[in-house]
């Protein structure tokens, strides 16, 4: 909401501040000032000035030589404009002043542009005369002033007067921003009683009296609100013989500053009036309302009418709109209709000031994609108590301003008003939320500024709100009133006393931070990828079409088919993010993400989904599978998950390479899976390289980790060690073999490792070359041969068992 | 037997000052100290003398022998210092080439920032609890003082799934889970993602992080809140920050307010940075509100309390200078090892 502060003024007469200080304290009582612009900043030395005489240029057949009164001389100046005439008044600017722009109504300059004497063709011009555009405005905002020329002023302007002065630019533009709880500093004398407040002065409101023609309004329409949830107040009243003129400049000049282009009296008060009571106001040629009848009701699916911008619109029933006897001539709350705006030929008019339910404007408007002035008005529900103010207000500006004749009395057809609120409060229950000490006679004197009226009632008061600030519900809301105007910044500094309480993260937390150690102690970064993706992510990721992963839950208003399903899987992230890096050339890059998927417990969502954190590692560049799966049990052994990891290499995974995958499992419970991504996902992503990811589901993790550590004796007694050599059916896999070592090793088993694994020519067909070396050790003792021997005897039947040859 | 003890040390002096190699001292040790050095004879032929001149000879035998040996060990230093020196000074690097490091990875600036946060207030007594993302209008809006009709609630700011469930806005919701289940004192803050349906640009994600902070007590104040903001703005911007509370609204606070701090580029003068203002808005907060108490159950006649809310990619923005949040979401390693 943009204001002048010159309207604000009219309210507190007193007021004399700085723009600087004006807006420091008025952010600091909570009416937030944005910023504000001094209409004057670069407007310098700026006089009104009278032409004598005109003269032809010698050398120039666009240019004219004037000879301009400036009240204490007479200067010549030099213009090229065409449009003045001798006796004109018009702005000079002198020597060394400024302008705020140039003539063809660009961008301003920030500093302006000084104006020095100089000579134009020859022939010396000593200031200039002025454009609006010049002067930092345009036509929009003075309608009077010419398409292409010097602005003239109206004959009584007095020459040698300060010409900013006289086209009311010596003001300042405050933008404020407006909490949403407080509809009533949505209107300037809203914020007009903040600042009175805020500087402790006079609130002087405008005294409102409609002298009136002494007519019945009764006998000039009569209204009828079919549909009362949707308006609980619509006052009418009637103008006659209208003379439409422009409006006074005081009244533009305001209008100008809000943003609200001046356009005649009459729109120009119902403006000025929505401005000034935060009411919106709608006029209609009365001669166009048939049966001279007013009625409110919702219209029907898929009526067409025309809104006054030349619109054809489509409603729907929940829209209110205004009908008369026989038609509908306005969408209420939002636009008026074309078949009744008021014309150049207006000559009786009705005025209306009605109070219309706020979510349903705001609907309404959202659905026909028209959010006006009004709209926003009404959206945020009003005080059906200013309906009729307004209105009063308006035609007593009317009478002012000779506009037309009012017709007396009004039509107001008023659902009974809610009955004032009442908030019973202490001083001392206030101090006690805030932590201060704030007399009470300070805190009564706080609400006397704010005109919020109490009285006391035994130990206490009661406070009757008034009905402009329903955002007043309790004593907490009494307390932020005695804040904001006792001084947030008085407040003093407290820490909470009371019981001590524990700082502290979840074991689930402590995991996840594991997580991210490790990761990052293993080389990879960490991303953050969106919750919500496409759904053709399953297809790049060859996902089946009857894939539970498939089932996910969809977003209603999605910002677009590419965000529209909660992911179901975590890698379209990974893989993307690796693209992204892979195609801007980046080497060995690998990345890590803590981040949920989102699995339905049944579509439609009638019960929580299921929020699964996954813990997804991706790499290209150096490093191959088992890079991969010894980061993984880097990570498990971290979180105490000191016992086997097995692999199953049947995991099953569509988009992973098929034989370069497995599931980890860890004491039978699946934990996730890795791989090699398949080559023909990568190619969907654009990644020409081998990828490698791994997925760990946290939740299935999260109950197998611990952070218990215990000490088991460094050992005393020396280990054996044994090696074997074996050949082995290329189908077993070494994990088998591990396995049997593990099942058959005894007690004694220490330890075993790979040391050597061949495929090749020394080899027969189908078979390969596997050695392992075996450690045996005793607590208690040093092992004998015929220990070791027993132990290895064991393992090697197993072996042999699983058709695996022995080799000496 | 005098003189040839004399003798035999000028032997040894003469022959261990000409010798530069340890090998051949020790070949000259072996001479005079072996099992059949010289000196070692000399010992030997004591048997020869004198049974009463035997412990004044004895004396300058021995006598002799710590001398000559003296006399070895010293070469024997210097000599080894010579070759340690020789080593050394072959071994001789170039420090500036270049250094070998093991590619450790880094965490997100986002993580590294609500890390930060977390850590100031669980040194204060508060414990990091965890919500859901995809909420119940009820724990979104309701519980929260924001009726049906508001317009926080429309369409163009929340993500809706159906009618019941939507992607939380705020992660105040987690408030009400945890006021919910009764056990007071609270003092906790809830990390978390939160959805927004804003288009994405330099200043806006779809997707962003909040954290949320509540304290519930018997007779917490409003100075409460500012006493602990102001020490969280102190720890995580610098002792030298100063904070400003303004006056503010939001549905589930009263009285609210929102917090800005000391421009940390300017420290207050005015610049660019903070728009000329020398204030920086980072959070918004204010004394619970007493419908939002009472719909969980909790009596505002007896317990109050304070909630605040803090954006954590403006943290993080502010604080690593990053001009663009689309940076956070594309996961370029270029930007992510500068943190």
């Amino acid at each position: 909401m943009n204001t002048a502060l010159s309207w604000i003024k009219a309210y507190v007469p007193d007021l004399d501040v700085t723009p600087q200080e004006y807006l420091d304290a008025m952010t600091m009582t909570g009416t937030k000032v944005e910023t504000f612009e001094c209409l004057d900043k670069n407007l310098k030395n700026i006089v009104v000035g009278q032409i004598k005489s005109i003269e032809r240029h010698p050398d120039a057949d666009k240019l004219i030589i004037c000879q301009v009164d400036v009240g204490d001389k007479t200067l010549q100046i030099v213009t090229g404009a065409p449009n003045v005439n001798v006796g004109d008044k018009v702005p000079v600017v002198l020597d060394g002043g400024k302008v705020a722009g140039g003539h063809d109504g660009g961008p301003l300059p920030e500093d302006g542009i000084e104006i020095h004497n100089g000579k134009l063709r020859g022939v010396e011009s000593f200031g200039m005369m002025c454009s609006i555009e010049e002067l930092g405005s345009d036509r929009n905002f003075y309608p009077e002033a010419p398409e292409n020329g010097i602005y003239i002023f109206p004959a009584d302007v007095k020459v040698g007067a300060d010409a900013v002065e006289v086209l009311g630019l010596h003001d300042t533009v405050f933008e404020y921003e407006i909490t949403s709880n407080r509809v009533d500093c949505y209107s300037v004398l809203g914020i007009a009683r903040e600042a009175a407040a805020t500087f402790d002065k006079k609130f002087v409101p405008p005294t409102v009296e409609v002298k009136g023609n002494g007519e019945d309004v009764n006998k000039y329409v009569s209204v009828e609100v079919a549909d009362k949830d949707l308006c609980t107040r619509y006052c009418a009243r009637v103008v006659k013989n209208i003379k439409l003129a422009p409006s006074p400049q005081w009244m533009q000049r305001r209008l100008a500053a809000s943003g609200i282009r001046p356009i005649n009296n009459i729109v120009d008060i119902t403006n000025y009036v929505m401005e000034e009571y935060g009411q919106p106001m709608h006029a209609f040629d009365l001669d166009t309302v048939e049966d001279h009848k007013i009625v409110v009701k919702r219209a029907a699916d898929g009526d067409k009418f025309v809104t006054l911008d030349g619109q054809e619109r489509t409603l729907d029933r929940e829209m209110l709109m205004i009908c008369d006897g026989k038609k509908q001539i306005g969408v209420a709350g939002i636009m008026g209709g074309e078949n009744s705006m008021i014309t150049d030929n207006v000559s009786t008019m009705l005025f209306e000031a009605a109070c219309f339910n706020g979510a349903n404007i705001r609907k309404s408007a959202k659905r026909l994609g028209l959010r006006t002035d009004a709209s926003g008005k009404f959206e945020k529900g009003l005080d059906p108590r200013n309906a009729l103010d307004a209105i009063n207000r308006a035609c007593s500006l009317i009478e002012e301003l000779g506009c037309g004749e009012v017709v007396s009395g009004v039509v107001d057809i008023c659902e009974p008003l809610p009955e004032l609120r009442k908030i019973t409060f202490c001083a001392d229950r206030i101090n006690a939320l805030l932590g201060t000490d704030v007399a009470e006679a300070d805190m009564l004197k706080i609400f006397d500024k704010l005109e919020l009226p109490y009285e006391k009632n035994g130990d206490s008061y009661v406070m009757t709100v008034p009905s402009f600030r329903q955002d007043l519900e309790g004593v907490a809301d009494l307390a932020e009133e005695v804040a904001r105007f006792f001084g947030y910044d008085k407040i003093p500094s407290t820490l909470p006393s009371g019981e001590a309480t524990t700082g502290k993260i979840s074991f689930k937390q402590r995991i996840e931070q594991k997580a991210a150690e490790v990761a990052q102690y293993c080389g990879f970064s960490q991303g953050m990828c969106y919750s919500f993706e496409s759904p053709k992510v399953f297809d790049k990721l060859l996902i089946p079409a009857d894939d539970k992963l498939r089932e996910a839950i969809t977003i209603s208003n999605p910002l677009g088919e590419d965000f529209s399903i909660m992911r179901t899987i975590s890698l379209n992230g990974m893989l993307t993010s690796l693209s992204t890096n892979y195609n801007r050339r980046n080497k060995n890059v690998r990345l890590y993400e803590l981040a949920n998927i989102y699995l339905p417990k049944s579509l439609p969502l009638t019960e929580s989904p299921d929020e699964r954190m996954q813990f997804t590692l991706g790499f290209y560049g150096d490093g191959d599978f088992f890079t991969m799966k010894g980061v993984v049990e880097e990570f498990f052994e971290s979180i105490g998950m000191k016992e086997t990891v097995t692999y199953d290499a049947k995991a099953g995974k569509t988009f992973l390479h098929p034989g370069r995958q497995a599931l980890i499992v860890y004491n039978g419970t699946v934990c996730g899976y890795l791989g090699e991504v398949h080559p023909a996902v990568c190619d969907n992503y654009d990644l020409g390289t081998k990828t490698y990811v791994a997925v760990l589901d946290m939740p299935s993790i999260v109950p197998l980790a611990s952070f218990d550590r215990k000490y088991t004796g460094v050992a005393k007694y020396p280990s054996v060690t044994r090696d074997i050599s074996m050949v082995v059916p290329k189908e077993i896999p070494v994990g088998d073999i591990e396995a049997m070592i593990r099942q058959r090793g005894g007690k004694m088993l220490e330890s075993y490792s790979l040391f050597d694994i061949y495929e090749g020519s020394q080899i027969k067909e189908g078979f390969k070359s596997v050695a392992y070396s075996i450690a045996f050790r005793a607590s208690d003792r040093t092992l004998t041969d015929d220990d070791v021997n027993a132990a290895m005897k064991k393992i090697l039947n197993g072996l042999e068992g699983m058709g695996i040859e022995l080799r000496q | 037997m005098k003189e040839k003890l004399e003798q035999i040390k000028n032997e040894v002096l003469s022959q261990v000052g000409a010798c530069n190699e340890v090998d051949a001292l020790s070949e000259i040790r072996v001479r005079f100290l072996g099992k059949k050095g010289q000196l070692t004879d000399i010992l030997k032929s004591m048997k020869d003398v004198a049974p009463e001149d035997r412990p004044k000879v004895g004396q300058l035998v021995n006598e002799t022998r710590a001398e000559i040996e003296k006399v070895f060990d010293e070469a024997q230093k210097k000599l080894e210092k010579v070759l340690r020196d020789a080593q050394l000074k072959s071994e001789v690097i170039d420090v500036t080439l270049p250094a070998k490091r093991a590619e450790v990875g880094h965490r997100h600036p986002n993580t590294i920032a609500r890390e930060e946060v977390e850590n100031i207030f669980i040194g204060m007594g508060y414990e990091v609890v965890e919500g859901p993302e995809i909420e119940t209008d009820y724990y979104n809006f309701e519980a929260l003082n924001i009726p049906a009709d508001h317009p926080a609630k429309d369409e163009q700011d929340t993500f809706y799934i159906n009618g019941e469930y939507l992607l939380r806005t705020q992660t105040s919701g987690t408030q009400v889970h945890v006021m919910e289940k009764g056990k007071l004192p609270i003092r906790m803050i809830a990390p978390g993602r939160v959805f927004r349906s804003d288009e994405v640009d330099a200043t806006h994600s779809p997707s962003f992080h909040q954290i949320e902070g509540l304290v519930i007590d018997k007779h917490i104040t409003f100075a409460d809140l500012k006493g602990t903001l102001g020490e969280f703005a102190k720890e995580l911007f610098g002792q030298d920050t100063r904070v400003r509370f303004r006056p503010h609204h939001f549905n589930f606070t009263e009285p609210s307010a929102e917090m800005d701090v000391s421009c940390f580029k300017c420290g207050g003068s005015g610049c660019r940075f903070c728009k000329g203002t020398g204030w920086i808005e980072i959070l918004g907060c204010g004394m619970v509100h007493p419908n939002v108490l009472k719909m969980s159950r909790i009596d505002p006649e007896q317990y109050s309390g304070f909630a605040f809310g803090i954006g954590l990619e403006r943290i993080a923005l502010l604080k690593y200078e990053i001009d663009d949040m689309r940076l956070l979401y594309e996961n370029d390693a270029r930007f992510l090892k500068q943190f």
